[in-house]
């Protein structure tokens, strides 16, 4: 670090005052509110907020959509100018490595160049798409220390491979000339960290870094962040909607709510007695693994509202989830089901490798019961979902539902077979069609199947299926008269009830629901699952639940499969996985959720490494597939030793 | 790199095959007699049939097939049925003119789209945009032939300063270039400025933002170099257009281009001219998608390490 003497000498009078009086704010914001130009003139979404940070204090700001936590985070960094919006009111006081105080809010936003990246660093959301894909990795951290510390090209690059060896890239020489696109997200995200932390910063803003990454690279993330943090002395702004992830890094909670804090406090008191009604009804839907422990059936979120909590009502205790019909027959089954894709290169297209996604995976759902299919990215537990369903042509095995082998039915079987098996999406907003009614998008189904939904009598077909939509649109929770919006007028939670509707329309007697709620807030992916939940019991539904989240699945599922490297690892039913989990890789996987407990943070800040391993072979290296051997009662493991020892 | 390079190369032979094979069947498809048709409407019957042997007219369509690429690969096309002198020669002549003056046309619309294509974006909204906007418009909506006579009267005939028509000098260029390109310039600053504007929201805008990478190095380093990439399909393609010479244009100053050429031709029926003219006009475009696509790699490492 090349530092003149006088910012050294600033900063041993800094480290003199801190040692004699409380500790100095490194940030102080006072008052902000933030403005953005809306149709009818300027919006508020950030009003008189105010909050500080402390040399090597970690505050996290916590909030849902719209609640103003990113823009204040843009608003400290100046960015939020570039984003359209406009800081209205309020001072936002920081006081830099030369000890001088600076009011960020003042100044025009291209004068805080110097500042930016130098000063305070930020690491964003998605890795996948905040890295330059033009430019090396080498030259996008080499760029900042050449602007910033004046070196020279030679030097810069040294300090890149430096700030890459810190935050424990394999091989960091090697990265240095490659490109984004040749990058892991969460090799990605630890690139942003070492360009974000090679100045070091004073303050370094997180805004969700961990969100867009599967569960255990985001437990190796969050320890490098801390052990940094401990290393360079920083403060930490940690944006974040997830509150496991909150009770794992913060000390400090400032609480956010449609652009308001609603309440500010240690950690512990905020989890421990929460005071705002917000806070009290965001935390009883925060999904919290080992919440059903001792359990056998799953139980719905018991949630508040807002209002209840204000009246201080205990939510009525959910009814547990027994909808199993265990003595009929099974409704699907899946046996040895294979699912290859070949990898063509070259310009003959010639076979150069393949995807191994789906290897010889079997299970069997009941009527009424709920199977959740968890793993991380690159598992196969989506690709198992699109061929069930048909959307991908398998490689071998036998699909059967409801007693009919699907694999040899003709295309007529198909579409009845798509009538009875029925698929939701992850990503509401991509999955509904922006020209059509939300009348129409539910009744589609209806009109492709040709469905007769049951008719009074002398009713037209046309009016069953209008009667019939605004039936569905009233079990998801909506309003018959929202057939006629478009999609754009409703929020995620509710198109993704809308897609729910639309998966209703032909009664089916499968639903695979296929990382449904993972891009809700936790408020109302609660809602959604308890929605799924009171289907399943008025209707009798079985579930394919695939998802990544642990917590989400303990509360939902009846049975659970894990997923890893196109195998199923463990299965059983849902207690025995999670109380008793047999297979290294289940056991590395529930270790690695953040725990919305302060109390229970991970003390060990041994980092870990290592990446997923990829599902694609060389041609002829078929993986080993090994039996599944019982370990309990309907509890079936793998033994053998991919994703962990014996 | 090297290996992407030969491979693109590899896929231009079956495309130019297909080609020629279209050129060569062009002459047979037209109605009519082709030996007929070289001998002339008042010739005799055994005239004809002299025409037909000179021209291996009578051999199966294969072995004509086989003569005309082996001549094709030497460049060799043989005579103008109007100047009865060599077609190579004659398109020779006429191609160098419209080359020149479309790289000088492209190269001053090119930058002059993309200042204007970045300005507009950058400043998107204010004043400077829609003054922008509205020249560019303009810029599409003039008839070349309109301005073209426009800047003849005002430059040549009222002021003197530049001649009307002609080749040969730089002064000859001027006009002729400014009003080709003057439509690829307003293409190409509406295109510019809607590429930037979609980069300009990437993420890894934002990122460089908070690194604190001044705005100047902001636009034309992260923004612009992404944006190139559709923008270089956009050259390709307005090149690949002009190459084929611009009839109005050439017309209107005298240029002695392939514009003209290709008018006079299709008006005098030569036929082996225009076949020569339909394949080099397809060997124009094919050379420019390659260019493209090298361009492409380089621009973006994603195409070259795939």
């Amino acid at each position: 670090m090349s530092r003149s003497p006088a910012a050294a000498a600033a900063a041993a009078i800094d480290a003199l005052t801190r040692s004699a009086g409380p500790a100095p704010s490194l940030l102080s914001v006072e008052g902000l509110s933030v403005a953005f130009a809306g149709d009818d003139g300027p919006v508020r979404v950030v009003e008189d907020l105010s909050f500080s940070v402390a040399p090597g204090e970690t505050v996290a700001i916590v909030g849902e959509s719209g609640s103003g936590k990113s823009v204040t985070s843009l608003s400290v960094m100046r960015l939020v100018d570039y984003a359209g919006g406009r800081i209205v009111g309020g001072r936002i006081r920081f006081t830099g490595r030369d000890g001088r105080e600076r009011d960020l809010a003042a100044p025009s936003a291209d004068s805080l160049t110097g500042m930016r990246g130098n000063d305070i660093a930020m690491v964003f959301q998605e890795p996948m798409t905040s890295l330059n894909p033009v430019f090396t990795i080498g030259d996008q951290i080499a760029e900042a220390v050449m602007l910033h510390q004046g070196l020279d090209r030679k030097a810069a690059r040294a300090e890149a491979l430096r700030m890459l060896e810190k935050v424990r890239i394999p091989e960091p020489a090697r990265l240095l000339d490659r490109h984004p696109h040749q990058l892991s997200g969460g090799m990605r995200q630890r690139v942003m960290i070492a360009m974000a932390l090679s100045c070091r910063p004073s303050l370094l803003i997180a805004d969700e870094p961990t969100t867009a990454l599967d569960v255990t690279i985001q437990a190796q993330i969050l320890r490098l962040i801390r052990l940094l943090q401990d290393e360079m002395g920083m403060g930490v702004i940690f944006i974040t909607h997830d509150m496991g992830v909150v009770a794992e890094v913060a000390d400090r909670v400032v609480v956010m709510w449609r652009g308001k804090k609603v309440e500010e406090g240690p950690v512990e008191e905020i989890f421990r007695a929460p005071q705002h009604p917000y806070t009290k009804a965001l935390l009883s839907a925060v999904p919290k693994l080992g919440a059903l422990s001792g359990q056998d059936l799953p139980v719905r979120f018991p949630l508040l509202v807002v209002d209840d909590a204000k009246a201080g009502a205990a939510p009525p205790a959910p009814p547990v989830q027994d909808t199993v019909r265990g003595e009929a027959a099974p409704l699907l089954e899946v046996r040895d089901l294979t699912t290859r894709f070949d990898v063509r290169k070259g310009i003959f297209g010639s076979l150069k490798a393949r995807v191994h996604a789906v290897e010889k995976v079997s299970f069997a759902v009941r009527p009424g019961e709920t199977l959740a299919l968890v793993g991380e990215s690159g598992c196969g537990k989506s690709t198992t979902g699109r061929t069930i369903m048909g959307l991908q042509a398998a490689t071998s095995g036998a699909i059967r539902f409801d007693g009919v082998d699907t694999t040899t039915l003709d295309s007529n079987g198909q579409a009845k077979l798509k009538e009875k098996i029925q698929y939701i999406f992850q990503d509401p907003f991509a999955s509904l069609n922006p020209r059509m009614t939300v009348g129409f998008s539910i009744a589609e189904p209806m009109l492709v199947h040709d469905y007769a939904p049951a008719a009074a009598p002398g009713q037209s077909r046309r009016r069953a299926i209008e009667a019939r939509v605004a039936e569905l649109l009233t079990q998801v929770g909506l309003r018959p008269e929202h057939a006629r919006r478009y999609p754009h007028e409703f929020s995620g939670g509710q198109r993704q009830r809308i897609c729910i509707a639309r998966a209703l329309a032909c009664d089916p007697k499968l639903i695979i629901a296929d990382e449904a709620v993972a891009a809700l807030d936790v408020s109302i992916q609660a809602q959604v699952v308890n929605l799924l939940m009171d289907l399943q019991a008025a209707r009798g539904l079985s579930y394919l639940f695939i998802s990544h989240d642990m917590a989400v699945v303990e509360r939902v599922s009846h049975r659970v499969a894990v997923m890893y490297l196109g195998q199923i690892v463990e299965i059983g039913p849902r207690r025995a996985v999670f109380e008793n989990p047999q297979h290294a890789y289940t056991r590395r996987l529930m270790a690695a959720v953040p725990v919305a407990d302060p109390g229970r943070r991970t003390r060990d800040l041994r980092l870990l490494t290592g990446e997923i391993p990829s599902p694609i072979r060389a041609l002829g290296d078929e993986p080993a597939v090994a039996p599944l051997v019982a370990v309990g009662p309907d509890h079936f493991v793998a033994r053998h030793a991919i994703g962990g020892d014996f | 790199m090297l290996k992407y390079l030969v491979g693109r190369l590899a896929g231009i032979l079956p495309v130019l095959l297909v080609i020629s094979v279209f050129v060569f069947g062009f002459v047979h498809l037209l109605p009519g007699d082709p030996a007929r048709l070289v001998a002339g409407p008042d010739a005799t019957q055994k005239d004809v049939e002299l025409v037909r042997q000179d021209l291996g007219l009578d051999q199966p369509l294969w072995v004509q097939y086989g003569r005309f690429l082996g001549n094709a690969v030497q460049g060799e096309f043989g005579r103008s049925m109007k100047s009865k002198r060599p077609v190579s020669q004659e398109i020779g002549e006429r191609f160098l003119p419209t080359f020149y003056l479309t790289v000088v046309a492209m190269v001053w619309a090119t930058l002059a789209g993309l200042l204007i294509g970045v300005a507009s974006a950058t400043r998107r909204g204010r004043w400077q945009d829609h003054v922008g906007m509205v020249v560019a418009v303009s810029g599409i909506a003039f008839p070349s032939f309109w301005l073209g006579l426009l800047m003849i009267d005002l430059f040549s005939v009222k002021l003197g300063w530049l001649p009307t028509s002609g080749y040969g000098t730089w002064q000859h260029y001027v006009m002729p270039s400014l009003t080709l390109g003057l439509g690829v310039a307003a293409v190409m600053a509406r295109f510019t400025r809607s590429a930037f504007i979609e980069i300009a929201r990437e993420d890894y805008v934002r990122t460089a933002r908070a690194k604190g990478v001044p705005a100047r190095l902001v636009v034309w380093k992260h923004t612009l170099r992404n944006a190139m990439i559709p923008i270089i399909t956009m050259v390709g393609l307005q090149f690949g257009f002009l190459l084929g010479g611009s009839i109005v244009v050439e017309t209107v100053f005298s240029w002695p281009g392939l514009g003209r050429l290709l008018v006079d031709s299709v008006n005098y029926r030569d036929y082996t001219v225009i076949q020569a003219e339909i394949l080099l006009f397809s060997l124009e475009f094919i050379v420019i998608n390659l260019l493209v696509d090298v361009l492409y790699a380089l621009a973006n490492p994603e195409i070259r390490y795939s």
